[in-house]
């Protein structure tokens, strides 16, 4: 049986039909998730795409984080459904206290949105274990309210658990006096992170628009996809 | 101005302001724009700005204390990154 992704849409969700192909891509069934659903229509896996749900009142992923589906994916979450959240869905994430920390509006102000580099520092969680430890990739990043911030404590516990997933790095040619590595004043250059037990991830940039060079920068976004196909069907295997 | 009727035997309404700031130790940027922008118009003497949010509240006799808190720190407020007051303003 092949594994089925559940991508939610919230009013305001941008990025939901990408994560929904970036998911087929993987080889694996999209099911759409609408923002009032009570249950998971019986997903392995959980995508909370990006964009401005309710329009980013109060703050961004706030009201998302009180959504009936939200209640649904907290619940699954805790019992272990791997979810990753992206961009918005980071926010909507940290919000609804399924990661540590929060995302604040760019240190320099402005809407970024620009092909970033990073690096990967964890390739064992569930949605980055097709990438190699150190692997440098491509993938674009557009947000405003992008800067990672957490305790110093909490920062601490990240970094000593190996639960950084990957970090903003300049490319080897850029102009850093034009776009310096960190877009946004990150703590740590952090750009996404995990759970502890690596199934929950969040991740400002955005994956499932770099799936195909058609149409991203590059594919180096699919091995979040292919990565927790892996594990789903690790799992059922075993 | 009242846009719902209280429940019955609820009658007294209460304002309650909610007063939301991003801590200090985390950058305010548009804090910063703020002051930048004081100080070009004509406006020098003052050394720190931080932008927040205030809610208004019109709120019942069964809303306690410890509901206004609930509701400022877990809604209004993230607690990771922003403190709160709240402030019963009058009733009537």
């Amino acid at each position: 049986m092949t594994a089925r992704v559940g991508v939610i849409t919230f009013p305001g969700t941008l990025d939901d039909v990408d994560a929904a192909r970036a998911v087929r891509y993987s080889g694996v069934e999209a099911v759409p998730l609408w923002h009032a659903d009570a249950d998971l229509h019986g997903v392995d896996a959980v995508v909370v795409p990006g964009g401005f749900s309710y329009g980013d009142y109060l703050r961004a992923g706030a009201i998302a984080a009180q959504a009936p589906v939200m209640r649904a994916v907290i619940d699954a979450a805790k019992s272990g459904m791997p979810v990753l959240g992206i961009c918005n869905g980071f926010q909507v994430l940290c919000e609804a206290g399924l990661l540590p920390g929060a995302l604040v509006r760019n240190a320099g102000l402005k809407f970024v949105c620009r092909d970033q580099w990073l690096r990967a520092e964890n390739t064992t969680s569930a949605w980055t274990s097709r990438y190699e430890s150190g692997a440098e990739i491509l993938i674009p990043l557009k947000n405003a309210e992008g800067r990672y911030v957490a305790p110093e404590a909490v920062l601490d516990e990240l970094e000593g658990e190996g639960r950084v997933l990957f970090r903003y790095i300049g490319s080897a040619t850029a102009d850093t006096t034009l776009a310096p590595a960190n877009p946004n004043g990150a703590q740590r250059d952090i750009a996404g992170i995990c759970s502890a037990d690596g199934r929950i991830a969040g991740l400002m940039p955005h994956p499932e628009h770099a799936i195909d060079p058609l149409t991203g920068p590059t594919d180096d976004g699919l091995g979040f996809f292919f990565s927790v196909v892996d594990f789903l069907e690790g799992v059922k295997v075993s | 101005m009242l846009f719902f009727k209280p429940a019955e035997g609820t009658t007294a309404v209460a304002r309650v302001a909610v007063d939301v700031v991003i801590k200090s130790e985390i950058l305010d940027p548009q804090g910063k724009a703020i002051l930048a922008a004081l100080s070009r118009t004509g406006h020098p003497g003052i050394s720190s700005v931080r932008q927040g949010k205030h809610f208004d509240l019109e709120v019942d006799d069964t809303v306690t204390d410890e509901d206004l808190e609930e509701i400022a720190g877990h809604l209004l407020a993230n607690s990771v990154i922003e403190d709160w007051t709240v402030t019963r303003l009058d009733t009537r």
